[in-house]
């Protein structure tokens, strides 16, 4: 894959494309700062682009801006937000540019190489990947709806793993339940919740994801 | 200098001047209500009378504070009225009492003068006669008017039987005279409803000259404010360091300690052991991302990531956002505040939806948050089981002395049964950076 990588800190950044690298990804241009990141953005129109959300010149949310301007020039850029910190605002944000190939987690998450790569995998395929941390900010917000407090502590789970973004495989083996018994619970939390069943991973996450936002 | 401020007549240029019937009339109205306050002031100076006489004694002392609580309301309505009126701002200041023996404590400040106690009980001494002559112009000239009217058409035949009618200076005789009375008489009218405005305008600074505390007072009171908040303020931050220091200590320090430990037990192992090695990195891989979660929460607690990135109008977008109750958020924030207000106002916000979904039983929350003629204004509502009170020792009483620090104010409505209302206004000026980007 033909990556962008946007990293004010020099440390990171190196680590990053080493990673990146020996998982036999090549990183096409390498920026740390807001303006030249939507350039290259636009210029070398990456299969993902990693970015941090604080870059300089201000040091606030240049790379969130840059990404948010970029997918609106050009639809559906796979794009990867990580950040020090999540918040649910920016999410609400990055969403509101389409759930397809955005991802949004934090820095942390760099020191699992194996799941990380896998969580750029799915950005760049279209898919969605929200931090739990955001998810479970996001459920705060629903602790009191009706509809919610039906679901089993299980269900919750699964739903919790469903708006990460993960896949019925992803969810059975962080759970370690099986794939039919996922399958399952699913299809419960979404008549529960009054939601029509969707059949792709994607078109599920969506409607999570618009349920926890309303 | 904020004494000479809280002096600045805010009325319009023209409230005063000209002529209009529609604000005659309602000067004339207002001019009643004067009178009639008047009259209360004169049945509350015969108590006051009662209370001086009994001054030196135990019961006198005991009926001072509900006495002085009475002329304090009289005078608060006399000095709201000004300031509606006439556009006259009389500031009041009054001393803090003691908890216990405040009949005693009130006691002293009477007798010791030039204080606002002071002035208001002489306000209410003379005020039965001051405030009804300044207010009697427009009554006394629609009466005179009448008369006027009343001596053309009687006059020339009552003069007849009686000696002589007067009206003004002329002896209402026969027609010409009769004609004359008539036509000032009428005069009256509209001399009344010019007269009425100044009336009530005179009134205004007749009561700011006898309540307003003196330049120095003023200037007194302002130093006894800012050396109160002064040291709120340091006391406050402080703590927060004192609080930023133990969570460093017991936090993130702790875990990196721990994870060297674990570095270096693995090192150890790596020739004789190697699958110990992978249960000991693991472990330190976990305690790495307990310390950056502990780092996040920290840094979340000492300036919010979001309210730095974006300012207090976005961020408190996200507070409502992981708020557990419904929240609606209304928000007139052309530009950012001053950093210190933003995050000053931030974790008053913060912190009163954190009681509201603690205590309050609250399904929805109305946040609304704007600014305007210099005041950033926030009022949070909640449709909860209200009975919050700011007086207790709940944290309402931390967020009051916070935002004092920035002159700001906070007023809480919250009677049993709901809904509750928490008001803060707090002086700003704004910025010209903008609050979000679009």
């Amino acid at each position: 894959m033909r990556v962008v990588l946007a990293e004010d800190h020099f440390l990171l950044r190196d680590g990053l494309s080493r990673l990146l690298e020996a998982y036999q990804h090549e990183v096409v241009a390498t920026v740390d700062n807001g303006p030249e990141l939507l350039s290259a953005l636009i210029d070398v129109v990456p299969d993902v682009a990693i970015v941090d959300v604080r870059l300089p010149p201000a040091f606030s949310d240049e790379g969130l801006r840059a990404s948010v301007e970029a997918r609106s020039r050009i639809p559906g850029l796979p794009i990867l937000l990580l950040s020090q910190y999540v918040e649910p605002l920016y999410a609400h944000e990055l969403l509101a540019t389409g759930s397809e190939g955005v991802g949004y987690v934090l820095k942390d998450r760099v020191t699992n190489g194996t799941q990380f790569m896998s969580t750029i995998q799915r950005v760049a395929e279209g898919g969605t990947a929200m931090d739990p941390e955001v998810v479970s900010q996001l459920l705060i917000r629903k602790d009191r709806d009706e509809h919610m407090g039906s679901l089993t502590q299980r269900e919750r789970e699964v739903l919790e793993c469903v708006a990460q973004g993960r896949s019925n495989a992803g969810i059975a083996e962080a759970l370690f339940i099986t794939e039919k018994a996922v399958a399952k619970h699913i299809s419960n939390i979404f008549s529960k919740l009054g939601m029509p069943p969707s059949d792709t991973d994607n078109r599920r996450v969506l409607a999570v994801l618009a349920y926890l936002n309303r | 200098m904020a004494s000479t401020r809280q002096f600045r007549e805010s009325r319009p240029p023209t409230a005063d001047q000209g002529f209009s019937v529609s604000r005659g009339l309602t000067a004339w109205k207002r001019c009643a209500v004067l009178w009639w306050l008047s009259l209360r002031s004169f049945w509350l100076s015969l108590w006051m009378v009662t209370v001086s006489m009994l001054l030196g004694s135990r019961p006198g002392a005991g009926l001072l504070p509900s006495t002085v609580r009475m002329i304090r309301r009289l005078a608060d309505r006399q000095r709201h009225l000004a300031k509606e009126w006439s556009g006259i701002e009389i500031p009041a200041v009054y001393e803090d009492l003691p908890t216990g023996n405040r009949g005693v404590a009130l006691r002293s400040q009477l007798l010791a003068r030039n204080n606002q106690i002071w002035r208001d009980w002489r306000w209410a001494t003379l005020d039965p006669i001051v405030g009804p002559l300044i207010a009697i112009g427009p009554f006394a000239l629609v009466l005179s008017g009448f008369w006027g009217l009343l001596t053309a058409v009687f006059g020339a035949e009552l003069s007849k039987q009686w000696d002589s009618i007067w009206f003004l200076f002329i002896p209402v005789q026969n027609v010409p005279t009769a004609v004359l009375a008539g036509v000032l008489g009428v005069l009256m009218f509209p001399l009344a409803l010019w007269t009425a405005p100044r009336s009530v305008h005179w009134h205004s600074r007749y009561l700011r000259a006898m309540l307003a505390p003196s330049e120095s007072e003023m200037m007194a009171h302002r130093i006894e404010h800012l050396t109160t908040t002064r040291s709120d303020a340091v006391d406050t931050q402080m703590a927060e360091l004192r609080r930023i220091e133990r969570d460093l200590h017991d936090g993130a320090q702790a875990r990196l300690v721990a994870m060297g430990m674990t570095l270096d037990a693995a090192e150890r192992l790596l020739e004789t052991n190697p699958e110990a090695v992978r249960t000991l990195l693991a472990e330190a891989r976990q305690s790495s991302s307990k310390a950056l979660e502990e780092l996040r929460d920290l840094v979340r607690g000492i300036h919010p990531p979001i309210l730095a990135d974006r300012g207090l109008a976005d961020a408190v977008r996200s507070l409502a956002l992981t708020c557990p109750i419904k929240s609606e958020v209304a928000i007139d924030l052309p530009r950012r505040p001053e950093p210190p207000l933003e995050s000053a106002a931030y974790f008053a916000v913060s912190e009163i939806l954190t009681n509201a979904t603690k205590h309050s039983g609250a399904e929805r929350v109305w946040i609304d948050l704007r600014h305007d003629a210099g005041q950033l204004r926030i009022s949070i509502t909640d449709d909860g089981r209200g009975g919050a009170d700011a007086s207790g020792g709940s944290g309402l009483h931390g967020i009051e002395r916070r935002l004092a620090t920035f002159d700001g104010v906070l007023a809480v409505s919250s009677p049993l049964g709901g809904p509750t209302i928490v008001t803060m206004e707090l002086p700003c000026a704004l910025s010209s950076q903008k609050t979000t980007f679009s």
